[in-house]
């Protein structure tokens, strides 16, 4: 699992790549709820996510609901078919915030 | 690697010889049903497979690993890889369904208790009993305690799945319902799946292979299609419920009638408890 973040236009986008399992979840988890602690607009780029499990998933709602909560942005980007194919499993396709591009989120 | 390899496989119960030189695999991301009718030795097959029966001779080999040779800590943390949805449920009476759920993630993982409320939730949502959380087994329907079963099941997100009857006991609409979401888990988290079931009509809804088993013996190990179309007289009884009539041993039977048993008729097989 790799996890790089960068800044555009004072928005942090978090790309995540390989897979995220029981193992690699908590440090993404971890990561995430620092940003949203610190109340910054997130864009998570999974087009390189191979596989992502339920554990991996929860993080996502978690960050996801406390956005919410702070009134921040939170979107998917470039969702990967299997990282899709799980979300769409419990329908969360249908609640999180989705985006096909990074600029196209950015311009949202 | 196939998940799943099973190599002239050998079982006895006392002198009764219950399995007979079974070999088959399990492809990544299939379904594999175990089909036979009463008897025909699928539920013991399944046993070997999870690693709770020592067999005779052969071997049974679960993602690379020989489960009947490897150590306790070996085969433990294979066990976490695995899920197994009992035809009973068999989920603790007294704990809630969310804590049965959870507990795999309880027992074998580090993760936060948020993540784990979150990942039990979800577990539910996927098998439509949302909200259910808090009930206890005992106020869930048959068919609930199915798909309760295989939310505990599918917790850890396994990489091989067994189910064991899962659609015994149930109305057409829920047993076609459990269908619906063993073939919803394989296309969504590329779980291989082994369904052991004497359902025909579940059986060819979701199989990608059959294995037909009868008096211990793989009669037929094919697609669906093939083994539909099979012209193997046996296999066709079954496909037609047709009941064969068993050949008799007159020595047997006296015995039976009379009450005389051989020794070791009802001797259990090794079973492993590790």
């Amino acid at each position: 699992m790799n996890l790089k973040t960068h800044e555009n236009n004072g928005t942090v986008v978090v790309s995540l790549a390989g897979e995220i399992d029981l193992e690699h979840s908590p440090s993404v988890r971890k990561q995430l709820m620092e940003l949203m602690f610190d109340r910054r607009d997130v864009l998570v780029d999974m087009a390189q996510v191979a596989y992502i499990d339920s554990s991996g998933i929860a993080s996502l709602v978690e960050a996801y609901q406390m956005a919410r909560k702070n009134a921040t942005r939170f979107v998917l980007v470039a969702v990967s078919q299997p990282a899709l194919r799980v979300l769409q499993l419990a329908r969360l396709d249908k609640v999180f915030a989705l985006a096909d591009t990074v600029e196209a989120a950015l311009a949202g | 690697m196939n998940p799943v390899q099973v190599k002239n496989l050998d079982t006895h119960y006392g002198h009764r010889h219950i399995l007979k030189d079974v070999s088959l695999e399990v492809r990544q991301g299939e379904i594999f049903v175990i089909m036979g009718g009463s008897g025909s030795g699928k539920t013991t097959l399944l046993n070997h497979l999870l690693g709770l029966l020592r067999p005779s001779s052969g071997s049974v080999h679960i993602l690379g690993q020989d489960i009947n040779t490897i150590g306790a800590l070996a085969k433990q943390e294979l066990r976490t890889k695995m899920g197994v949805a009992f035809q009973s449920g068999a989920l603790f009476s007294s704990m809630s369904v969310g804590d049965n759920i959870a507990l795999p993630l309880r027992e074998h993982t580090k993760l936060d208790d948020t993540t784990i409320g979150i990942v039990t939730r979800l577990k539910l949502e996927v098998v439509s009993l949302a909200g259910f959380a808090d009930l206890m087994p005992s106020e869930l329907s048959g068919g609930m305690i199915k798909r309760a079963a295989f939310a505990r099941a599918i917790v850890m997100d396994p990489k091989l799945l067994f189910c064991d009857e899962p659609s015994a006991g149930l109305d057409p609409v829920v047993a076609a319902s459990i269908d619906d979401l063993i073939l919803r888990l394989r296309d969504a988290m590329g779980m291989s799946i082994v369904v052991v079931t004497h359902d025909l009509d579940s059986a060819f809804k979701i199989a990608d292979r059959i294995c037909v088993l009868d008096k211990g013996e793989v009669l037929a190990l094919d697609t669906a299609d093939a083994i539909r179309a099979s012209p193997n007289e046996r296999i066709q009884n079954l496909l037609n419920r047709r009941t064969e009539e068993a050949e008799i041993d007159p020595d047997a039977y006296l015995r039976r009638l009379l009450g005389e048993k051989d020794e070791d008729e009802d001797e259990e097989p090794m079973r492993d408890h590790l």
